[in-house]
């Protein structure tokens, strides 16, 4: 080893930690060159977030040493990491809603900072690296994305030797991306390292100069992700092939099953976005997406079509019949069946058994007989939807907290579809679900479909809409874009739309 | 009426309001941090009850005021331990600490129900106490409704002028972000509800040595509760808070006045006034969901732990 050798921006051996249901990292070793885009490639639950949260003092090793520019170091706060040159952006942000953007940067400063001047700094960097801010607007008025380059500038204002970037991706559009990466490769060539937690292959394909591979809390593999393809990485990541989706090349589609009539709703939530003439139809034996970045309202349409919020009568068809009025039973008895965003408080009862689960939507249909709750029957029901949808659960008595999100999200889906759905509305089917379970849900969707119901899908990803849906239509602002056929559309159009360049074009064909 | 019964009612109004104000206050920082403490009638009382005896044995009014401020922040200090060190419900330690807080005041006030006490006086200002009307309407109190008028003042600098209240905010808007970036959520919540406990403290202190300066169980006659009422309707905002307190005290001196004049309208009636106006006219001027929503701590009343360690 030479003399005048740069010593690595950060190097981790033998990293351990044990939480007392699992091991969560064990004997990790990994080592960032300055000026080098790092990523962390691992499925949920792989250990990737509390490796970084170790990295920057939130988390404490149980053994383990890491060296900063070789220097052994202990990172026992925030704080202390910040001071070294450490910045993360976190997959869930950590912004206070009710403050402006200079107050949020200002808290992750550790000295206290003249306002005024702050603002101008924040400008100033947020400018010159192309993610332009406004410091005096309050943050829940802010975009995702804008959101985004809050916690990125005010790791920026820190000067970092290094950046952790936690999914940075999975919130923001294919524009978006581009110009984050943009940014990214920009610091790099500054000779910031850059740590990029992801399991999207394609980002990490694109953007990183080495990968190192997590599975179950271990390194797999280190590999340079330019030199490998996603299959071979997605061997990597988790230890077997990626299944191939099968759907009949031809499909018969029916009647329409759901019709969305020119649904407006005001939003009462002043954080909320209000939906403009809605119109959509979802017919038998097709799947049609939702695409479009959250907050644009996407909720509130949500609640609409559960019955959460009943409306007018004609706003919502369900097989024919006008169903606006009706409550969320009402519309179930209709055939609807829902799959909530949040999967825990509204999908599942979190302290409750999965067996008393099931009888939340099941009630109707079967599991309970003249207002007596048919024991029996719902156990076994339960257990048949552990087994079919290969839920991990300590069996039907596990409360559904006890579940990652991946099973809980197995069991709702599967007591939906087990209710014999007609139409299923389903949100978010497969956020926080890793990629094993994630294919496993979306072929039952097409499944779903071929069997001739009607399926209508709301999600941030777009690649998992191209991948399932016949058609995709775009929510931008509270508007729905028409349905486009998958093949005749495409990621970058999908994309333009999420950004909401079809506002206008929708509200002049209105007016047409 | 004329000018001088106007002056005397507007008078009496201010000094009905400051046991609220000190109360409402206090509580109003520690909901900032996201810390529910419904015990506020229990820390008053017992700062009452502290206070008094202070005064009665020494005589010394300025360190009745302080040990007032102990007794209350005592009482928090228990609140704090079960609720924030043992992560115990909120709600149900806050009401357990007003119950406590009755019966414990009860029990060691027991000698001094009839015991006089030279009151805290008001305290006259050259020139300025003889100026007329002025005078009476500003400048002829004691020296607590100034202190009740610079902390006022302060806690509105304190939140939103400075750093430090800024830290409190966001730990009360999102203990785990707040977290992540290194503040000490716990140590934060701690420090609000001593905090809050001194004001409640305080508040009962003037009620007991300035407002009426006797002992007497269960003195504080519910105002801890309307302190409460008064920060959620207030939308926890401290200028809110202030109109607040000041429209309970006017309403309170109002009704005896009407009381006085011998209207035939019952007593009971004329008493829940206070309460009733206090909370209709603070509803109503509070009724934008947006507003409470940027004003309203997010976390409010959830326990926080570090689950990470």
């Amino acid at each position: 080893m030479s003399l005048n050798a740069v010593p690595p921006r950060l190097e981790l051996r033998g990293i351990t930690k044990r939480y007392p249901s699992v091991v969560a990292n064990q004997a990790i070793d990994l080592v960032v060159q300055p000026g080098e885009i790092h990523a962390l490639l691992g499925e949920n639950g792989a250990g990737k977030s509390t490796l970084m949260k170790i990295v920057y003092g939130v988390v404490k090793p149980d053994t383990g040493s890491i060296f900063w520019n070789g220097q052994a170091v202990q990172i026992r706060s925030p704080a202390q990491a910040r001071a070294l040159g450490i910045g993360m952006v976190f997959q869930h942000f950590s912004l206070f809603d009710t403050l402006t953007v200079a107050q949020n940067i200002a808290l992750a400063l550790d000295q206290k900072q003249d306002m005024q001047a702050l603002s101008a700094r924040i400008t100033e960097v947020s400018n010159r690296y192309g993610l332009p801010l406004e410091p005096d607007r309050l943050v829940h008025l802010l975009s995702v994305g804008e959101r985004q380059r809050v916690e990125i500038v005010r790791c920026l204002l820190q000067e970092p030797q290094l950046l952790i970037m936690d999914e940075p991706t999975s919130v923001l559009t294919p524009q978006a991306v581009r110009k984050l990466f943009e940014t990214l490769r920009r610091l790099a060539a500054e000779g910031c390292s850059i740590l990029y937690i992801s399991h999207k292959l394609d980002e990490i394909r694109e953007l990183c100069h080495t990968a190192t591979v997590l599975r179950g809390g271990k390194v797999t593999g280190t590999a340079n992700p330019q030199l490998e393809s996603s299959k071979s990485l997605a061997e990597l990541m988790i230890g077997k092939e990626l299944p191939a989706y099968q759907r009949a090349s031809t499909r018969a589609v029916g009647e329409p099953r759901l019709v969305i009539n020119e649904l407006s709703r005001a939003t009462t939530d002043p954080f909320g976005t209000s939906l403009e003439q809605v119109q959509l139809s979802v017919h038998a034996g097709e799947i049609v997406g939702i695409a479009g970045v959250s907050g644009n309202g996407q909720q509130e349409l949500l609640y609409a079509l559960s019955g959460e919020q009943p409306g007018q009568r004609a706003e919502v068809l369900i097989k024919g019949q006008e169903a606006g009025q009706l409550d969320a039973a009402g519309r179930r008895s209709l055939g609807l069946r829902f799959v909530p965003e949040e999967r825990l408080g509204r999908g599942a009862v979190p302290e409750m058994s999965l067996e008393l689960n099931a009888l939340l939507t099941g009630y109707s249909s079967s599991l309970a007989q003249k207002g007596w709750i048919q024991y029996a029957k719902i156990r076994e029901f339960s257990k048949a939807c552990i087994e079919r949808f290969n839920v991990k659960a300590a069996g039907s008595q596990a409360a559904a907290k006890s579940l990652s999100g991946g099973n809980v999200q197995k069991y709702i889906v599967g007591r939906e579809l087990m209710l014999n759905p007609e139409v299923l509305v389903i949100a978010q089917p497969t956020w926080g679900v890793d990629v094993g379970a994630a294919s496993f849900i979306r072929q039952t969707l097409l499944d779903l479909s071929q069997s001739g119901v009607a399926v209508l899908v709301i999600s941030e990803e777009l690649d998992e809409l191209f991948e399932i849906c016949d058609r995709i239509a775009v929510m931008a602002g509270g508007q729905l874009s028409a349905a486009k056929p998958v093949v005749e559309t495409s990621i970058e159009e999908i994309g333009l739309l999420m950004g909401g360049t079809h506002a206008n074009h929708a509200s002049q064909q209105r007016a047409a | 009426m004329d000018m001088n019964t106007l002056v005397l009612i507007l008078a009496a109004t201010v000094a009905a309001a400051i046991p609220l104000i000190f109360a409402a206050l206090g509580e109003l920082v520690v909901e900032k941090s996201g810390v529910l403490n419904l015990g506020v009638e229990g820390m008053m009382v017992v700062g009452a009850v502290f206070a008094f005896m202070t005064a009665a044995e020494t005589g010394q009014l300025w360190l009745a005021v302080i040990v007032g401020a102990l007794a209350g922040a005592g009482m928090a200090l228990m609140f704090g331990f079960i609720t924030l060190s043992l992560m115990a419900n909120q709600v149900a330690t806050g009401l357990a600490l007003t119950i406590f807080g009755i019966g414990l005041s009860a029990f060691i006030g027991q000698g001094y129900t009839s015991v006089a006490l030279d009151g805290l006086k008001e305290i006259s200002i050259p020139v300025l106490s003889s100026l007329p009307i002025v005078g009476k309407l500003l400048f002829s109190y004691n020296i607590l409704v100034y202190l009740a008028v610079v902390a006022f003042v302060g806690i509105w600098w304190f939140l939103y002028k400075s750093r430090a209240g800024l830290i409190l905010r966001a730990v009360g808007e999102s203990p785990s972000s707040a977290h992540a970036l290194g503040y000490r959520v716990i140590r934060v919540r701690y420090l609000a509800v001593l905090f809050g406990g001194a004001m409640a403290g305080v508040g009962g202190a003037y009620l007991s040595i300035a407002y009426t300066p006797l002992w007497a169980e269960g003195m504080t006659a519910g105002r801890g509760w309307i302190a409460l009422a008064l920060v959620v309707f207030a939308t926890w905002r401290p200028g809110r808070v202030l109109i607040g307190a000041l429209l309970f005290g006017g309403v309170t001196i109002a009704q005896f006045h009407v009381q006085g004049l011998g209207v035939e309208i019952p007593s009971q009636f004329l008493s829940m006034l206070p309460y009733l106006a206090t909370i209709i006219v603070l509803v109503l001027i509070s009724r934008d969901a947006g507003v409470i929503r940027l004003n309203a701590p997010a976390s409010l009343g959830q326990p926080w732990h570090n689950e990470l360690h």
